[in-house]
């Protein structure tokens, strides 16, 4: 059963995966993917990651689920800040526990790139001539075509 | 009873506001009733649609019932 949340108050990705260690012990490997708002030169002071209640989490949900379907996990952490960052603050958390790391190392991935290009969220960014949405990035969509050879 | 429009992204900039109620309808007799230069916005091939929570695959016959929420999706650029 997957741990799927979304929320706005920031998270301890530490505790966070302490917590998901301990709770698969059959686990022979588990894999985690931190993603932290980046420290820029130029001037980005912060950015702002918006969501849709209606489709964002229960998006998030049926990602899981098919990267559930696709490898067989001992369990699997999907969780994922929005709101108002700054530079080091931790934006998406993603963790895959399987008995063997292969199928570990892939899920995570997979549900990482899924997450990146698929999921409903909205960024901008805040500089000194004020707050800029931000579109979307090529390579993402590069990376999101990997898994459907 | 009315329905709801929701602009997400930069959407909501362009609309001023994050959600509008509207009477229901047709969607093309809805934004008849906006700014023109957001009504083009809203329907650019790269803006996708949901109703309640469900993506629709296509624009063209949309019809608001009294309490459906239509929100508007730019490309989104999250993680």
């Amino acid at each position: 059963m997957a741990d799927v949340r979304i929320t706005e108050t920031g998270f301890d990705p530490l505790a966070e995966l302490a917590r998901f260690n301990a709770a698969h012990r059959s686990a022979g490997g588990i894999v985690s993917f931190l993603g932290q708002v980046r420290e820029e030169s130029g001037d980005v002071e912060a950015l702002e990651l918006r969501q849709y209640a209606a489709m964002t989490l229960p998006g998030m949900t049926a990602l899981a689920q098919m990267t559930e379907r696709r490898w067989p996990l001992i369990g699997l952490l999907l969780l994922h800040r929005y709101g108002v960052m700054h530079p080091g603050d931790p934006i998406v958390l993603v963790a895959a526990a399987a008995r063997h790391r292969r199928d570990a190392f892939e899920a995570a991935d997979f549900a990482m790139d899924h997450l990146k290009s698929e999921s409903w969220f909205w960024k901008r960014e805040k500089t000194a001539g004020g707050w800029r949405w931000v579109e979307p990035r090529s390579g993402d969509h590069a990376d999101l075509a990997r898994w459907r050879a | 009873m009315t329905a709801r429009l929701v602009f997400l992204g930069r959407l909501e900039d362009l609309a001023g506001v994050p959600e509008m109620d509207v009477e229901p309808g047709m969607l093309a007799t809805v934004l008849t009733k906006l700014d023109p230069a957001l009504a083009v916005e809203l329907l650019s091939e790269r803006v996708r649609l949901a109703l309640n929570g469900r993506l629709l695959g296509e624009a063209g016959d949309v019809v608001l019932a009294a309490g459906d929420e239509l929100a508007f999706l730019p490309p989104v650029s999250g993680g």
